[in-house]
């Protein structure tokens, strides 16, 4: 695909084609298409992407994707704001908040322990949560990573750092299989394992 | 259970064949290269899904043919007769496995259902080549009934990835930092030694059967025995994690735990590597073999088919006799046995008056003789 006619267009399909799963022939499909486009449309496609990149927050309190500094979910005061669930990121909030089992916040991880992957705990969101857990207004952390050996890593990170506080803390009961995304786990089970949830202790036999 | 049917449509070297199979014990002959060890691989795949010989799955299709297929017809299989197991694949696709015409949904869900032991010339490999073919061996073995096990390797192989990983960045970015290796750990250590009981106790039910067929082979001339060798044998696995710190360091890759274990195969007390004739070396991997075969059939609750190809070269007539014995006195399933001379065979029969099929094996034909 070097010889587009044009420069311009061949820099645009480059740029969709950066997009993960996205491959050459896809981005070229979605350039024309947006080519076709009236005058208007295009202007709010373009619009969308740098409103994206200019008043896109990242929520202060739980690290969220927000339009304010402040997102939704922490804004609310009817929300139980003693109890944090510790997640992935937002998809996994999106999950979550399918099954309307949860009134907490939650605190976005952004990722996970994975040395393959470059991730270190210095890489994520991880310090801010220590502190929410030292300040000791906190009733509850529940960590809800995936069950992979990489989620089961992060648990244990978190919980060595913050086994002291006087908190309870708590994994979503392994109704969920082992090597499954939270995102792909159905309402009804997800929502049955966060009713569940069990003291993280009982399942770490070395303290 | 047995397999009453065999069809081949361009499994390598063969066109279409059609057999009808012993239920007790079948013969194949012909010369080197004819395709004897093919036709086993073919009722190997039936059982794993796989080649033995491991190719590249293309390579499993007759030359200038674009696909292949593998039809076996059962009887007894969980006391169902005529089941029906196939594959096929079509050259670029990808491989479909039914069972009675219904596809499985996933592999694993296949494997176990028609047990099935091979001794071969490949085994040697088990005694001459590195500690993680024995491994290998012995975990296939475990794993094949034990699905928690299989979950426990494959996760700790995880971890050790990502715990050598997390050396050689440590390393390469002069910054040491034993806590972050210490959350690998805890996992690693949970997973490392369940994996070690696991194994104590599979060899601790597998080494009395297979020294009483070392015995049965040999008439009890030597000593055999098999030890399981591991750094985390009666050790803290935790600790002795976090004491190898230092050496993991300057190693940059995990020098401790069960990836490292080892299976030591002794005859009077000396590696049978080094002090085991050809043949005593022969004997001790087929008793090991026809002891996975009981292992395997006490878990079943049924008698594995047993392949037994190509390995009566350098053994004397009176091993192969016992084997052939075992099988006349009902203690083994259906056998599969192939070899290239038609004469030893009729000889060994005419001695052991057992009925049984021969198959006659050339370029890619297939005629039964008996
Ligand atoms: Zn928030």
């Amino acid at each position: 695909m070097d010889n587009l006619s044009s420069k311009l267009l061949e820099n645009a399909v480059m740029e969709f084609n950066r997009l993960q799963g996205v491959g050459k022939r896809s981005a070229l499909r979605m350039v024309l298409n947006i080519l076709n486009f009236s005058e208007s449309e295009k202007e709010s496609f373009i619009e969308a992407f740098r409103a994206l990149k200019d008043d896109i927050h990242y929520c202060k309190i739980c690290n969220n994707i927000s339009d304010n500094e402040i997102c939704p979910i922490c804004a609310n005061p009817k929300r139980n704001h003693a109890i944090i669930c510790v997640v992935q990121d937002i998809r996994d909030i999106i999950a979550i908040e399918n099954t309307r089992q949860f009134n907490g916040i939650y605190h976005v991880l952004g990722g996970i322990i994975s040395p393959i992957d470059g991730i270190g705990p210095d890489d994520l969101n991880m310090y801010s949560l220590f502190e929410k857990a030292k300040a000791g207004v906190l009733e509850e952390i529940i960590l809800a990573l995936p069950t992979t050996i990489e989620g089961d890593t992060t648990n244990y990170f978190i919980y060595k750092n913050i086994e002291d506080c006087d908190l309870k803390i708590t994994t979503i009961a392994r109704g969920i299989s082992i090597g499954d995304e939270l995102e792909y786990a159905d309402e009804v089970t997800l929502g049955r394992s966060l009713k569940d949830r069990i003291d993280f202790e009982q399942i770490t036999v070395r303290s | 259970m047995h397999l009453k049917k065999l069809q081949l449509y361009n499994f390598k070297n063969f066109g279409e064949i059609n057999l009808e199979l012993h239920p007790k014990i079948n013969f194949f002959v012909g010369n080197n290269g004819v395709g004897k060890t093919n036709l086993m691989d073919a009722i190997y795949y039936l059982s794993f899904c796989k080649s033995f010989h491991n190719s590249f799955e293309n390579n499993n299709i007759k030359h200038n043919e674009d696909f292949f297929a593998i039809h076996g017809t059962y009887d007894d299989i969980n006391s169902q007769d005529n089941v029906l197991i196939s594959c096929s694949l079509r050259s670029g696709s990808r491989k479909i496995f039914k069972f009675n015409k219904k596809e499985y949904q996933r592999l694993a869900d296949h494997i176990g259902l028609i047990p099935l032991v091979i001794i071969s010339p490949y085994d040697a490999d088990l005694i001459n080549l590195g500690s993680e073919f024995r491994r290998r061996y012995f975990d296939s073995v475990i794993s094949q009934f034990d699905k928690l096990y299989l979950d426990d390797l494959v996760n700790y192989n995880r971890v050790l990835q990502q715990r050598n990983v997390l050396l050689k960045t440590m390393f390469e970015q002069h910054r040491f930092d034993g806590e972050s290796l210490k959350i690998w750990d805890f996992q690693m250590s949970e997973l490392g030694q369940r994996i070690n009981q696991r194994r104590i106790k599979f060899l601790g039910n597998l080494k009395p059967i297979f020294q009483e067929y070392y015995n049965f082979l040999t008439n009890g001339k030597e000593k055999v025995e098999i030890e399981y060798e591991s750094q985390a044998n009666d050790k803290n696995y935790f600790e002795e994690l976090i004491r190898n710190h230092e050496k993991d360091k300057f190693a940059q890759y995990s020098t401790f735990g069960v990836h490292k274990d080892d299976y030591i195969f002794k005859m009077n007390d000396f590696p049978i590597k080094r002090y085991g004739s050809q043949g005593q070396q022969k004997s001790f991997l087929i008793a090991l073999k026809l002891a996975q075969f009981s292992h395997t059939q006490n878990i079943s609750k049924t008698k594995p088919l047993l392949l037994l190809d190509d390995i009566f070269d350098k053994l004397d007539e009176n091993r192969v006799l016992q084997i052939i014995a075992l099988a006349g006195d009902g203690k083994l399933g259906q056998v599969f046995i192939s070899d290239t001379h038609l004469d030893r065979i009729e000889s060994l029969f005419a001695k052991l008056e057992l009925s049984y099929s021969c198959f006659d094996i050339k370029n890619g034909n297939i005629i039964q003789l008996v």
